[in-house]
């Protein structure tokens, strides 16, 4: 039986598991003890919990429990990665290299330090939506001191080459940053392999709670060392203090340790899910793009465009289903996704994407119900639109003075 | 975004929706807005000569829901009406019939330029129509 609306946003959020939710449950009554009360068994027994779930969290990306930091989710881990780094090596360099398809918590965290006199690079990408490696390798002077690069996008799923990008960035006595928020706990992270020096990662999206989350900061070859952003109890080997978010930390480690156990079987199948939403759509409907490389992808993200059709009016007939698209009104801003105009897609297209996250409780049924739906609303909106008409009439849209408002 | 009710009516049931012949004397066609701004409205009149009455109004459009619903409702208010009478027609009937959020009101604002653009192509053509007339 379908349940709606369908829920297909999972790189915005996911629903905590309920084998997560069982593990946290003791915490927030029985267990309430502080962690860093030290002097009796209600801080024990918290802290006992909190260093169990940091072992989970580092099993997943291969590092050791002492090199996880636990913060109040990702943007906070890149605000603290980026900015700790900037201050602690401030008299090694004054550059930064990172790319333009980032998440805003890097992109904006970037900005602030150019306020503050830092030097920022901002790589483009390529069409397929990665990096160019040489362009890295030139953008590196004796200046740079962090180069922070995305493991998998949020929006189009790229995963850019991080071994290379590590090796690169270790060849050059750079520390390497990646936000590997929607990477970790879905496809394999192995921070020693990947030669990763600091990365971000987030409890719900890994079907773990809101509000928590970690930065991985590497020990040793090299040992990061960071200027901690929030000041207080010294909590965290003093990088970043605050009572630590027990339930949340228990909770995390539960959804790091099930991401590692199930991965290999649940890449697997959304990867065959996701290829026959694309398969399905396709098959009906001409004039759909994909948006980023398929040979590098997270196997959960799907992101198209259709020509023709606005985004948001399409979010309006597929309303059954929950999935985000780039287009400028579904935004704040009133801008198209950047993530997009940055491939060179061109506006239009951005206005037109809209993106399919599957997660550990998307179904078969649910896939197929949506392939029917978007079809069937593509179809009736190019009806609809001028565009479409104008293209079957054999016009070049690209030749047509339009009155930009 | 939570859309209104008249909203959603013009959307899942937009009235008046294709095209008339554009090479018609008496029909003019206004097109407005840019693909890269994510809507596109054309709005075609159809006009009796005699008696300046829109007779007949159609409407395609690329955008949002809410840029959808404005050219829908905005066909339906110029029918029947003048020239005249559809060229004073301003955004904010459409805006208050919608109930339509400041961030949409550009939608209405493009469907009033889609109107005045149509009106004057039809104008346009009507002249050109009349001195083709007279010269013959």
């Amino acid at each position: 039986m379908l349940k709606f609306p369908i829920y297909l946003d999972y790189h915005a959020t996911t629903p905590v598991d309920e084998r997560v939710l069982e593990a946290m449950l003791p915490y927030f009554r029985e267990h309430f003890g502080n962690a860093a009360s030290r002097n009796h068994s209600f801080g024990w027994v918290a802290e006992e919990a909190v260093e169990k779930a940091r072992k989970q969290v580092a099993a997943l990306i291969n590092a050791s429990p002492k090199e996880i930091v636990f913060t109040s989710g990702a943007t906070e881990s890149n605000n603290l990665a980026i900015k700790g780094v900037a201050e602690m090596y401030a008299e090694k360099g004054d550059h930064i290299i990172t790319a333009a398809t980032e998440h805003k918590s890097v992109l904006d965290t970037c900005k602030r330090l150019e306020k503050r006199g830092f030097r920022v690079t901002y790589l483009p990408v390529r069409p397929d939506g990665l990096i160019d490696l040489d362009q890295l390798r030139d953008a590196i002077t004796d200046r740079t001191i962090l180069v922070s690069i995305m493991y998998g996008n949020n929006e189009i799923g790229t995963v850019q080459d991080i071994r290379t990008i590590g090796q690169i960035c270790h060849e050059k006595g750079v520390l390497f940053h990646t936000d590997g928020t929607q990477a970790a706990g879905k496809i394999p992270v192995d921070v020693i392999a990947d030669n990763i020096d600091l990365m971000s990662f987030t409890a719900h999206k890994m079907y773990g709670p809101k509000g928590v989350g970690a930065l991985y900061v590497r020990r040793k070859n090299p040992r990061v060392q960071l200027t901690a952003q929030i000041d207080g109890g010294g909590h965290e080997r003093g990088m970043r203090s605050g009572t630590l978010n027990v339930p949340g930390i228990v909770g995390f480690g539960k959804a790091a340790e099930l991401c590692q156990q199930l991965m290999p079987e649940e890449m697997a199948r959304l990867q065959r899910l996701r290829d026959k939403l694309k398969d399905g759509i396709l098959a009906q409907l001409d004039e759909v793009y994909i948006n980023g490389t398929m040979e590098r992808r997270l196997p959960h993200n799907l992101n198209m465009s259709f020509a023709y059709v606005e985004g948001e009016s399409l979010l309006m007939g597929i309303n059954d289903i929950a999935v985000s698209s780039g287009s400028a009104c579904t935004s704040a801003t009133l801008e198209p996704s950047y993530v997009l105009k940055a491939l060179g897609a061109g506006d239009d297209l951005a206005h037109s994407s809209i993106r399919f996250g599957l997660g550990r409780f998307t179904t078969e049924e649910e896939i197929d119900y949506t392939i029917g739906k978007v079809v069937e609303v593509v179809k009736k909106l190019r009806e609809l639109s001028p565009l479409y008409e104008m293209v079957k009439e054999g016009i070049d849209l690209s030749k047509v003075e339009w009155t930009a408002h | 975004m939570a859309y209104s009710d008249k909203v959603l009516d013009h959307y899942n049931n937009p009235r008046n929706v294709g095209s008339l012949d554009k090479n018609d004397p008496n029909v003019g066609t206004g097109l407005v807005g840019a693909p890269e701004c994510g809507d596109v409205m054309k709005l075609q009149i159809k006009v009796n000569p005699e008696t300046g009455i829109i007779e007949d109004a159609k409407f395609k459009t690329f955008g949002c829901g809410s840029a959808i619903a404005s050219s829908s409702l905005a066909t339906e208010l110029i029918k029947g009406k003048t020239i005249d009478e559809a060229m004073q027609l301003k955004n904010t009937v459409i805006v208050n019939e919608l109930s339509l959020p400041p961030v949409k009101i550009h939608c209405s604002v493009l469907a009033e330029d889609a109107i005045k653009a149509a009106i004057e192509d039809y104008k346009r053509k009507a002249a050109v129509h009349s001195t083709a007339a007279q010269s013959a």
